[in-house]
């Protein structure tokens, strides 16, 4: 399917999946780069930018695209710095301040693997754009699965603190994972043309690979099962998004349209 | 001509050897060159937009236009075998060919990388990011020689 193709409610329905995809790696690439010069060895500090580099990347591909679907004139820059937090659609997990080194790693890790998910969904999308950046994102996704799960044993299985924090990381974050599988009522239209797939019938899925990566690490996945409700796809945030974005934004925003 | 214009970042190796340049359509006296990144995040896009005008104009080329796509996905595998060799003789190891076993490939990759400098296998990884997005850090246990790994993707 072409852009062209798309009817009105459809594109409406898009605008908003493409920018909880877009947003989502937009904020979690932010969080990352506040990494830059604070890494805890030097090979790190260039990873965790380099992961960054690649969620910004990312971003930039959804959102331009969803500046074309929406028809409105505005490109991805206009998207990432001209909104405000009620009009991001990002999980809310993806928003969370970067914690210790512990912390960060488990969310990438965590969220790595559902993007995962996702883009391996979303090459068989029936809308050609989005099948393109899926299948180029994989790819990359691949890498900041790998990098993160490997982290996530040595902390893990390390020394009795890092592994008394790494847990805890993995408790303070699991509550906000069950929101990366619901779906918002516009996504429906998207779902029955599959355009997007249903995130909820691949929560097990998600489960597996993460569960069998805790397990080596020596790490147990919480019992509570009540999860916080959030949802980043409505607009509802936590008060850490408007404190990032008025950093990410402010240099745009100062001065309009200004170039290096 | 296009053979001419270096990649920015690995700067020994071209443009066209790398894959990056996807085609090239001539349509009376108008040329459109279509182009693809290696990465999303690749910085390098703009320099690299930038060199194949000038390189275009150099050569009395006025009427043209850069496309950049993204499908199909880049992949190392186009790499020729000439870039593969100068990234060798340079101190990177080249990337393996991609692998088709999905879930494999996620979580572990057990693949022997050759030190560039000595030809050993006894190499470890030391990270899986490098200075660039497209390299890894791995040590070489037989000449105590840091090098690159270009990744494959």
């Amino acid at each position: 399917m072409k852009l062209e193709e798309l009817k009105d409610s459809t594109r409406e329905a898009l605008f908003g999946y493409l920018l909880f995809l877009g947003d989502s790696n937009l904020v979690l690439g932010h969080r990352l780069s506040e990494w830059c010069g604070h890494g805890p060895m030097l090979e790190e500090d260039i990873a965790l930018a380099n992961l960054a580099l690649d969620c910004v990347g990312q971003s930039a591909n959804f959102l331009k695209l969803a500046g074309e679907v929406e028809g409105k004139n505005r490109n991805e820059d206009d998207l990432a710095y001209l909104r405000d937090a009620v009009d991001f659609r990002n999980a809310t997990i993806a928003e969370l301040p970067r914690g210790d080194f512990g912390y960060t790693i488990m969310r990438q890790f965590l969220v790595s693997t559902y993007l995962y998910i996702v883009f391996k969904n979303l090459r068989e999308s029936s809308f050609d754009d989005l099948k393109s950046i899926a299948q180029k994102s994989i790819k990359e996704i691949k890498y900041h699965v790998r990098h993160s799960s490997e982290w996530v044993l040595r902390l893990g299985d390390g020394t009795e603190e890092s592994h008394e924090r790494i847990q805890k990381s993995l408790n303070e974050l699991w509550r906000y994972t069950d929101e990366l599988f619901t779906h918002t009522a516009t996504d429906k239209t998207l779902i029955e043309q599959n355009i997007i797939s249903d995130m909820s019938k691949y929560h097990s899925e998600w489960l597996e690979i993460v569960s069998q990566v805790i397990k080596e690490a020596t790490l147990t996945i919480p019992e509570e099962k009540t999860y916080l409700y959030h949802n980043g796809r409505e607009g509802k945030h936590t008060e850490y998004l408007g404190h990032m974005l008025a950093e990410m934004q402010i240099l745009p925003r100062s001065h309009p349209g200004a170039v290096w | 001509m296009l053979a001419e214009v270096k990649d920015p970042e690995i700067p020994l190796v071209t443009i066209t050897g790398m894959g990056i340049v996807r085609d090239v359509l001539v349509n009376d006296h108008h040329v459109e060159v279509v182009i693809t990144p290696t990465y999303s995040g690749c910085p390098a896009m703009k320099e690299i937009n930038d060199s194949i005008a000038q390189k275009l104009r150099e050569n009395n080329i006025e009427d043209f236009t850069i496309k950049s796509v993204l499908s199909p996905p880049w992949t190392t595998d186009w790499m020729t075998e000439e870039t593969r060799e100068k990234l060798k003789e340079s101190g990177i190891a080249p990337p393996h060919k991609v692998q088709t076993n999905e879930l494999l490939s996620l979580l572990s990759d057990k693949r022997v990388v050759t030190c560039p400098y000595c030809g050993s296998e006894d190499t470890k990884k030391t990270s899986e990011f490098g200075s660039t997005l497209c390299k890894a850090l791995h040590f070489c246990n037989g000449c105590q020689q840091p090098f690159e790994y270009f990744k494959c993707i």
